[in-house]
């Protein structure tokens, strides 16, 4: 088990991994989108009261909730980065807060496009809505801050210490966000019940899409760190092998 | 030797005396983010409308935003001056805990930088018409919120301290994570104008502190370690 998880630690070795398991795990991504995507926007009957408007969930609610998740999966990356040293646990951070900012903006465009005809505004500050905007804040602030440096070793442990901070805070600007919209406004019922009363034809591709964006998320972390790999280690004899070389099954 | 046995205690005093000592000889680093605070509320009632509804309305979430950008702009003089002249790494090598040195440093410039901007705000209050129930409300908030404030900039600044030209980063970096405090004491404003009881949020406010008193430290050591390299 230590190990496994020792090896699992070396660039080379996760490099060699992702390189054999990589094509299933698209495979299995790109199945689970098409059809819950097809079956979604395609098949699934229209809401009774919203139409076809609520068709945006199949892609708003997995990416909103992604984004928090990645932040998490960033968050014990650094802790790992900062605790063991241990280099792909960096890396791996380096691309969950690309991947993880990516998904906040996504969640936040569709939420104003699905809020434009359901409330009649494209944005409210409403306390899911601004903690989102917050979250997306804190990534650009954990990409900007690692960018600002020169030097890859200060910028990675920056980045590391700040995406430790950011997850001290985050629960607290929640529920800040969540008490201060109580104070303005009463919170707005995002969709009611989303799975209760609907009939099984419209949430079921939920669960394709569903995974099928969290499978998006390993399969783009996992890109992005391959990529970064293959930079970091760009003076190692197999990567020197593996450019110049037989082109191995990628 | 008697000054390598000053024990815990005598560093401390050590480190606050010399970063009051500091900002007083540099009167710069004081008067500017408080001119700053002056200036940019005053500029308020000159964009928005200087009708007296309209600016007891925005009066809280005016000076807090623009006290919230001051104690970010006064961040500069803590680390950067130290960085620069060598004593920062001095403190890192010293055999005193480096947490009760940060505390000491940052209550040292909390004590000239945010002290003051806390006993500017009713007369900012005043001038943007903010009834004068709200007066205390919002001199408790300020008193109990910049010092967290000056804690999370310490963090930024800390991080940033090694770039040279960190001060849009700077922002970049603390005013998302200075929400939590905007909101709370904002907030207390409001719930007092409102006529509601705001003890609660005095409270939320404490915990902010002691959250930040006994966690920021930590992360301004660490953030330095790395800027020091």
């Amino acid at each position: 088990m230590w190990q496994w998880l020792y090896k699992l630690g070396s660039p080379r070795y996760f490099y060699d991994m992702t390189t054999v398991f990589l094509p299933w795990l698209r495979g299995v991504t790109y199945f689970l989108l098409i059809v819950g995507l097809v079956w979604g926007l395609g098949f699934a009957p229209p809401d009774y009261q919203m139409k076809d408007n609520y068709r945006i969930i199949y892609i708003h609610v997995p990416t909103a909730l992604g984004a928090m998740w990645v932040y998490a999966m960033m968050a014990a990356m650094a802790a790992m980065h900062m605790i063991w040293n241990l280099k792909l646990a960096d890396m791996v951070a380096k691309s969950c807060a690309w991947v993880g900012a990516s998904y906040c903006a996504v969640g936040l465009v569709t939420g104003s496009f699905w809020g434009k005809p359901t409330w009649g505004v494209y944005w409210i500050w409403d306390a899911k809505l601004t903690a989102m905007l917050i979250l997306f804040f804190i990534y650009i602030g954990v990409i900007a801050l690692r960018s600002a440096f020169d030097s890859e070793t200060s910028g990675s442990k920056a980045a590391s210490v700040l995406t430790l901070v950011g997850v001290v805070n985050l629960p607290i600007i929640y529920y800040a966000a969540q008490w201060w919209n109580t104070l303005h406004q009463p919170p707005s019922d995002l969709g009611g019940s989303a799975t209760g009363a609907n009939p099984p034809e419209i949430w079921i591709p939920v669960f394709f899409t569903g995974f099928g964006l969290i499978g998006l998320v390993f399969l783009l972390v996992i890109l992005r760190t391959r990529n970064e790999i293959l930079w970091r280690e760009r003076r190692a004899q197999w990567v020197q092998d593996l450019v110049q070389g037989e082109p191995r099954r990628a | 030797m008697s000054r390598y046995s000053l024990g815990v205690f005598g560093s401390l005093r050590a480190t606050f005396t010399r970063e009051l000592l500091i900002l007083w000889r540099n009167p710069g680093d004081i008067v500017n983010p408080l001119m700053f605070f002056v200036i940019a509320v005053s500029l308020f009632p000159l964009g928005g409308d200087s009708d007296p509804a309209y600016l007891s309305g925005i009066a809280a979430g005016v000076v807090w935003v623009t006290a919230l950008l001051a104690v970010m702009l006064s961040m500069e003089s803590l680390f950067r001056g130290d960085y620069e002249d060598g004593s920062l790494e001095q403190l890192l090598l010293s055999p005193q805990p480096l947490y009760f040195h940060l505390l000491a440093k940052v209550a040292g410039h909390w004590l000239l930088s945010g002290l003051p901007l806390v006993l500017l705000s009713p007369l900012l209050a005043l001038m943007l018409a903010l009834p004068q129930d709200a007066y205390a409300p919002l001199m408790i908030g300020l008193l109990l919120g910049t010092p967290t404030l000056t804690l999370i900039g310490a963090i930024g600044m800390a991080l940033t301290v090694g770039l040279g030209r960190g001060g849009l980063l700077l922002a970049v970096l603390v005013l998302p994570l200075s929400i939590p405090v905007l909101v709370f004491g904002a907030g207390m404003v409001q719930t007092a104008l409102a006529g509601l009881p705001y003890t609660g949020l005095v409270a939320l406010l404490g915990a902010l502190l002691v959250l930040a008193l006994s966690l920021a430290p930590l992360a301004i050591g660490a953030a330095l370690r790395i800027s020091i390299n």
